[in-house]
């Protein structure tokens, strides 16, 4: 794959004008939001605002000198990717940190709560979780990847210029104000959409500019086709975007107060809010993560993907029915009984275009199983399918209004969210860090493939850990709230099933624990593969060379 | 055939960018749109009215505390909940609400019939200390909210602005005096013949939080969970009216 020689022709420099122009129009907004702010959240945001105005003015003004703002289309653009690992790595153990301190919490209900301020409490925690492990950790995954896999499979330079760079710190910069805002108590209160609206509006400029990097990229490429991977980035690319915007339509309550009030009330907010939810998880921890997978295991098994028909099949499929599916979160709510069968239909239904989709990915190592011996890194991509395999194989069972009967508002969603999270997202995020680390600081191989087999190891078990003990808390608390004794009477107060959680509560945070743990020592491995270093006495492979691989 | 002609598509961003947002199109539009048809989503029931400026202001502070991150506002047709919490909630009972407040998860009870089931002292007490009244409660402390004045209670009529533009039916009236009402709930000494002239003699005008010199977030959090079910009579409301049998 050969970067195109064509030199850039004497062209206005449209990616800096735009930059420089955001960053002026933010700052004007920002200075009257500090001083006409009506709430401590607007204050406090107006100042990240106008700072990171001025970081980026700085920042221009001390690269114009310098080769940075050279586009140089004979090369591909590759410093913002390493920015990109380095943010999902660090975004990472910041959220996985998170979700240890509040299921302790949940556990040890002392713990980290104060008389005198709220910003330590669950309920301000909890949105900081799901956003920082989402969207920072998951999110900068997809931004580093989608760049890396776009121009090696187009053959081109990230369109844009300095845009890709615009994108990527303006994703961080959604990220640390959303995080703030939870903290302060800054909420939109709908689940997984918790950004208010001027959090909400940024990130719509930073998506638009994403979407123009990507097709951009798309439309420079020297490949006729395009390549599978691809479809999936931009199919969540643009389903997110259409996605964030329905979702987050509002009214605020002032140009420079923090709150508004979303346009669509009661069922029909409750109906778009899942339709996004869901969706959220069918197209950002899905379609993204699937384009991870369409390009990083062949690569990494060095053969071709085991099916084009069945790509074709997979990609329509799942995009088409994925959709539909948002409706099985209110089962039995006052939502039109129509709408709730609809969506049990379609998510069973996408058991098959999502099964389609682990088998594509597995029998591509057809010929090169072996390779699972060997290569640690692989086992990780291997197992975050079979996860993938199995919750969402969980999900259409828990669609059936029957089992979502006992199922819905206890641990046992918890449990099934965490097994495609931890499993799918969060083991073909680290495959694909393991792999791109070397390639991306030239470096001829891992620091220590030890440490992978070792992060293998304690994710896994943490994984084990965790949804075996949303299993049991989730279904014996369903069942105890079902529960009546011989008079007729309901058996249990609400109060004795919450002290039935607690040690399933215990061996939750354990495995989450274990979890985080391993995905630091994801981190030094990765910085000592920066570093260049290689740990002595290790082999090239994990295998003993005089093996011979099974036939 | 579809695989040959597939190349077309991956030969034209354009075309597969398109193709994706038709695909990506039709089931929401499919399963949302009808729903605005409000006749056939939301039964008329009497009772159901928009929230007083106080309850609105502590709707506020239950949103900002993440409250419905552990407690859901939907109770189904199921025999325990039922019985647990009450009559299963009606769509109209959350048709003022914006966002709604549903949930997904209960690590704390139901909250959709919690109005005028404890005392204002309980929940005061509860959401102070909930180990104080709950020994084997999980739920963090709420302390800091007794003594601290209202956020909104100077913008209070913006709210309710901003409420009428996404369809919250209130008055020109109820906008003008939105600032007052806020007062008057809280103090059973004010002048509270407006707010219920405005809001119906339902409401309830107390000292929510036992701290007579000022009104708290504390005040308004409580006047909003003590609201929460009671709008609806079930005592004349007819399940199997013809017009609830959609």
């Amino acid at each position: 794959m050969e970067p195109n020689l064509l030199k850039t022709k004497a062209m206005p420099r449209f990616d800096i004008i735009f930059t420089c122009s955001v960053a002026f129009l933010v700052a004007l907004w920002a200075v009257f939001a500090t001083s006409h702010a009506e709430d401590l959240g607007m204050a406090f945001h107006g100042w990240i605002f106008l700072g990171a105005a001025i970081a980026a003015t700085l920042g221009l003004v001390f690269t114009a000198h310098g080769t940075a703002l050279q586009n140089d289309q004979s090369t591909y653009s590759d410093g913002v990717i390493r920015f990109g690992v380095i943010a999902s790595t660090f975004w990472g153990i910041v959220g996985m940190l998170v979700g240890v301190v509040i299921a302790s919490q949940l556990a040890f209900p002392e713990l980290l709560y104060f008389k005198d301020f709220g910003f330590l409490n669950f309920g301000r925690l909890r949105p900081l979780h799901t956003s920082a492990v989402i969207f920072a950790f998951g999110g900068n995954v997809l931004l580093a990847t989608s760049f890396y896999v776009v121009q090696r499979t187009c053959r081109a330079r990230l369109f844009g210029g300095m845009l890709p760079w615009f994108v990527f710190w303006g994703y961080q910069l959604f990220i640390v104000l959303a995080a703030t805002g939870y903290l302060l108590g800054v909420s939109s209160g709908q689940e997984y959409a918790e950004p208010t609206w001027h959090v909400d509006l940024w990130l719509t400029v930073v998506w638009v500019a994403y979407l123009l990097v990507f097709l951009g990229t798309l439309w420079k490429r020297k490949e006729p086709h395009i390549y599978v991977a691809n479809w999936f980035y931009l199919a969540f690319i643009v389903t997110i975007a259409m996605l964030h915007v329905v979702n987050n339509l509002a009214v605020p309550t002032s140009a420079f107060a923090t709150s508004s009030y979303p346009l669509f009330g009661g069922v029909q907010n409750a109906l778009t809010q899942w339709w996004y939810g869901h969706n959220a998880v069918g197209f950002f921890l899905t379609a993204g993560f699937l384009a991870i997978m369409y390009y990083f295991i062949p690569k990494q098994v060095n053969r071709p993907v085991y099916s084009y028909q069945l790509s074709i099949v997979h990609f329509w499929a799942l995009i088409f029915i994925y959709i539909w599916a948002g409706p099985h979160h209110l089962h039995y709510t006052a939502l039109p009984q129509w709408a709730q069968t609809l969506g049990m239909t379609f998510s069973i239904i996408l058991w098959m275009p999502s099964w389609g989709g682990m088998i594509n990915g597995l029998m591509t190592l057809s010929g090169a199983w072996d390779k699972l011996r060997t290569d640690p890194v692989l086992r990780m991509f291997v197992a975050s399918l079979a996860f993938y395999g199995m919750s969402t194989f969980e999900g259409p069972v828990m669609s059936v209004r029957a089992v979502n009967s006992l199922s819905h508002y206890t641990d046992w969603t918890i449990g099934h969210v965490h097994s495609g999270a931890l499993g799918w997202v969060g083991m073909v995020s680290f495959g694909a860090l393991y792999a791109l680390t070397p390639w991306l600081w030239k470096r001829e191989r891992l620091y220590s493939l030890k440490l992978v087999e070792m992060h293998f190891w304690l994710s896994t078990i943490g994984i084990l850990f965790y949804i075996s003990s949303m299993w049991v808390s989730g279904i014996q608390q369903g069942l105890m709230w079902r529960s009546y004794n011989e008079f007729g009477f309901l058996s249990y107060s609400f109060v004795e099933t919450v002290k039935a959680m607690h040690l399933p509560y215990i061996v939750r945070a354990i495995g989450g624990l274990l979890y985080l743990i391993g995905t630091c020592i994801m981190a030094y491995n990765l910085w000592r593969t920066v570093d260049g270093a290689v740990a002595k006495k290790e082999p090239l492979t994990l295998s003993n060379p005089n093996l011979v691989p099974a036939e | 055939m579809l695989f040959k002609n597939h190349g077309i598509i991956e030969r034209n961003s354009m075309i597969l960018l398109i193709g994706i947002l038709l695909v990506v199109s039709i089931g929401g539009i499919v399963q949302i749109a009808p729903l605005f048809r409000i006749e056939q989503t939301i039964e008329k029931v009497e009772g159901v009215r928009p929230y007083t400026p106080l309850e609105l202001a502590g709707r506020g502070v239950y949103i900002r505390e993440g409250c419905y991150t552990c407690h859901s506002q939907m109770i189904r047709p199921l025999r325990d909940e039922i019985e647990r919490y009450g009559h299963y909630s009606l769509a109209a009972e959350s048709m003022y609400d914006h966002p709604f407040q549903w949930g997904s998860k209960r690590t704390g009870p139901d909250l959709a019939r919690v109005g005028a089931k404890y005392s204002d002292a309980w929940h005061v007490q509860h959401l102070i200390n909930p180990r104080s009244v709950v020994p084997e409660s999980i739920m963090p402390p709420y302390a800091f909210l007794e003594g601290r004045e209202i956020g909104i209670k100077d913008v209070v009529d913006k709210h309710i602005v901003a409420q009428t533009r996404v369809g919250v039916p209130y008055t020109q009236a109820d906008i003008d005096n939105a600032k007052t009402d806020l007062m008057a709930q809280a103090d059973p000494n004010a002048d509270s013949e407006g707010l219920q002239a405005r809001y119906g003699g339902k409401v309830t005008v107390r000292d929510f939080d036992g701290d007579p010199s000022k009104v708290t977030e504390m005040d308004a959090l409580v006047a909003y969970l003590q609201v929460l079910g009671t709008m609806v009579d079930f005592k004349t409301y007819e399940p199997k009216k013809a017009e609830n049998l959609r």
